[in-house]
C-alpha cells in the first residue's frame, strides 16, 4: 500500500508550476500515468524513487520514506526502476549488470531466460538492439525483488512489435512478482492492456483517475469510432477539399468541405469521427 | 665527452610517478564533488584549480617558495611540528609540482564524469550502492579515456616543467636537478653535445607517450 500526498516546484519549460499530487495506490496494482510532456509525470517517479526532493508524505506499507524530517535515500527504498534510455552499465556484460544489483544467479538465470536473453548474457550492451537492452534493464530492475517498479515511458522508443512483446513479458512479470508497478506511458493500447488504472496529469495535478476503459473510451456506448490526428496537408482535388490525416502509424485522407478547410490549419490537432455502421475486423 | 649521467631522467620520472599518484588521490573526490555540485563554489573552487595553466612558472614557484619557507606561518609550522623542511628538497619539488599539476587531473576526470550518463549512476543507486562503490564500478571503468588522458598528461606534464621546479628546488644533484633543470644547466655550461642528446630522449619520450595515448582514444571500444 502506498500513500503519496507530495508537492514540489516545477521550474520547466512550460514555466512554473506547481507538482501537486495526492494518490493511494494498493497493492500489485499496475498504473499507468499519462498526460501531455512536462506535466510532471517523469518528476513524480523520480520524487518517488528518491531521485529529487520534494515536500509532502510518502508511505509504503508503513514505511515513511518522505515527511518533514525523513527522505529516505534511493539506495534504502527497494525500488526497481527502468529508464527510458535503459541506463545499463556499459562496462559490464548483460549478465554482469543484474549480478551488479545482487549476486543472485539463479535469480538473474531465470529472468534472462524469461526474457529470451539466455544467448546473450556474455555480450556488452553497446552490442544490442534497443528491445533487448530495455529488457535487460527491466530484467535488472528486478535482480533486488522490489516492492515498487517505477518505469518512465520504457517502450517509448520501440518499434510496435518489439512494444508488443515487452509488454506482455512485463505483465508476466508483474503478476509473478507480486509488485506494485507504476508505468509513465502516452500509448493509449498499452495502457489499456497492462493497466488496472489510470492517472491523467495536466500541469502537476490530476485531472482524471479511473480505469483505462473509463477513462480511455471516450465515445463509450455510442458506437462511434473517434481518432485524434495531425492534420498534415489539405489537398484541393477538382472542387473538393482533401484532408491528409495521421492517425497513429496511418495516414488516412478525409474529404472535407470549405468551410473546414478554411477553418483548420495544417499542425492542428483534430478529431476524426464516424459511426461504426458495418465495421470490418479483420 | 664525458660519459652521460642519467639521474637527472631517473629524478624527473620519479618525482612525475609521485605526483601523478598523488594527484590522482586528491583530484578523483575533488573532481566527482565539481562534476556533481551546482553549488555557489563551484566556479571559484575551479577558477583556483585552472590558475596554475595561467599563472606564470615563477609566480606560482614564488609563493611556493615563500609559502613553504621556515619564515612563513606554513613552512614553520612544518619544521617546528614535524621536523619537514619542504624548499630545495625532493619533498619540497613533489608538493611544487602537485599544485602545479593538478588542472591537468583535475579537468579531464571532470569532464569524463560530466559526460556520464546520469540514469546510469542513478541505477545504481537505485540498486543499493554507495557512491564510492558507484564510482569506482561504475562512474571510473566508463570514462576510461578521460582517466588516461589525466594520468599520461599529468605525468608528461611534470616531467616538463622547469620554472617551478628551479624556483621550489633549485638545482641539487640527485636531489633536485631533474632532466630539463639539467638541460638548462648544460646550456649555461655550453655543454651543447650533451644538451642536444638530453633534449632528443626528452622529445622522442614525450612523443611516444603522447602517441599512445591519442591511439588509444581513437580506438571506440576500449574493453
Amino acid at each position: 500500500m502506498i500513500d503519496i500526498d507530495i508537492k514540489k516546484e516545477l521550474y520547466g519549460s512550460n514555466g512554473n508550476m506547481l507538482l501537486d499530487v495526492n494518490l493511494h495506490i494498493n497493492k500489485n496494482e499496475f498504473i499507468a500515468i499519462s498526460g501531455k510532456s512536462g506535466s510532471g509525470k517523469s518528476t513524480l517517479l523520480r520524487v518517488l524513487a528518491g531521485l529529487e526532493r520534494a515536500d509532502g508524505k510518502i508511505v509504503v506499507d508503513d514505511e515513511v520514506w518522505l515527511d518533514k524530517s525523513i527522505s529516505l535515500a534511493p539506495q534504502k527504498r527497494r525500488i526497481g526502476f527502468v529508464f527510458q534510455d535503459y541506463a545499463l552499465f556499459s562496462n559490464m556484460t548483460i549478465l554482469d549488470n543484474l549480478l551488479f544489483v545482487k549476486k543472485d544467479m539463479e535469480l538473474a538465470k531465470y529472468l534472462l531466460d524469461v526474457t529470451e536473453l539466455s544467448e546473450l548474457k556474455d555480450r556488452f550492451p553497446d552490442s544490442l538492439s534497443g528491445g533487448q537492452k530495455q529488457r535487460v534493464s527491466l530484467c535488472r530492475a528486478l535482480m533486488n525483488r522490489p516492492k515498487l517498479l517505477l518505469m518512465d515511458e520504457p517502450l517509448s522508443a520501440l518499434d510496435p512489435t518489439m512494444r508488443l512483446k515487452l509488454q506482455s513479458e512485463i505483465l508476466t512479470l508483474h503478476r509473478e512478482f507480486n509488485i506494485t508497478t507504476i508505468m509513465v506511458s502516452h500509448e493509449p493500447s498499452e495502457i489499456y492492456r497492462l493497466a488496472n488504472r489510470v492517472v491523467v496529469l495536466n500541469f502537476g495535478k490530476i485531472i482524471n483517475i479511473g480505469s483505462p476503459k473509463d477513462i480511455l473510451l471516450k465515445t463509450s456506448g455510442s458506437q462511434k469510432f473517434s481518432f485524434e490526428g495531425e492534420l498534415l496537408d489539405i489537398v484541393r482535388v477538382d472542387v473538393i477539399y482533401i484532408a491528409i490525416v495521421a492517425i497513429g502509424q496511418q495516414i488516412v485522407e478525409i474529404v472535407i468541405s470549405k468551410e473546414d478547410k478554411n477553418r483548420l490549419k495544417i499542425g492542428d490537432t483534430i478529431r476524426v469521427s464516424t459511426k461504426a455502421f458495418s465495421p470490418n475486423i479483420c | 665527452m664525458e660519459s652521460l649521467d642519467f639521474t637527472p631522467f631517473w629524478l624527473s620520472f620519479k618525482l612525475a610517478s609521485i605526483t601523478t599518484i598523488i594527484l590522482f588521490t586528491i583530484s578523483l573526490p575533488l573532481a566527482w564533488y565539481l562534476s556533481e555540485s551546482k553549488s555557489k563554489i563551484k566556479p571559484i573552487l575551479e577558477a583556483i584549480t585552472a590558475l596554475p595553466i595561467v599563472l606564470p612558472p615563477s609566480v606560482l614557484g614564488f609563493y611556493i617558495l615563500v609559502g613553504l619557507s621556515q619564515n612563513s606561518p606554513i613552512g614553520g609550522f612544518l619544521k617546528d611540528s614535524f621536523n619537514i623542511e619542504l624548499i630545495f628538497n625532493f619533498s619540497g619539488l613533489v608538493v611544487a609540482s602537485s599544485i602545479y599539476s593538478m588542472p591537468f587531473m583535475v579537468q579531464p576526470l571532470q569532464s569524463g564524469f560530466e559526460s556520464l550518463n546520469r540514469n546510469m549512476l542513478e541505477a545504481s543507486y537505485i540498486a543499493g550502492k554507495s557512491k564510492i562503490v558507484t564510482i569506482f564500478r561504475v562512474a571510473l571503468p566508463n570514462i576510461k579515456p578521460a582517466l588516461l588522458t589525466a594520468t599520461i598528461i599529468t605525468f608528461a606534464h611534470t616531467v616538463g616543467e622547469f620554472g617551478v621546479v628551479l624556483m621550489v628546488g633549485g638545482n641539487i644533484p640527485e636531489q633536485t636537478k631533474v632532466a630539463s633543470v639539467a638541460i638548462y644547466e648544460m646550456v649555461e655550461t655550453m655543454d651543447y653535445t650533451s644538451a642536444h642528446i638530453y633534449s632528443a630522449i626528452m622529445v622522442v619520450i614525450s612523443f611516444i607517450v603522447l602517441l599512445l595515448v591519442y591511439i588509444f582514444n581513437n580506438k571506440k571500444r576500449f574493453y
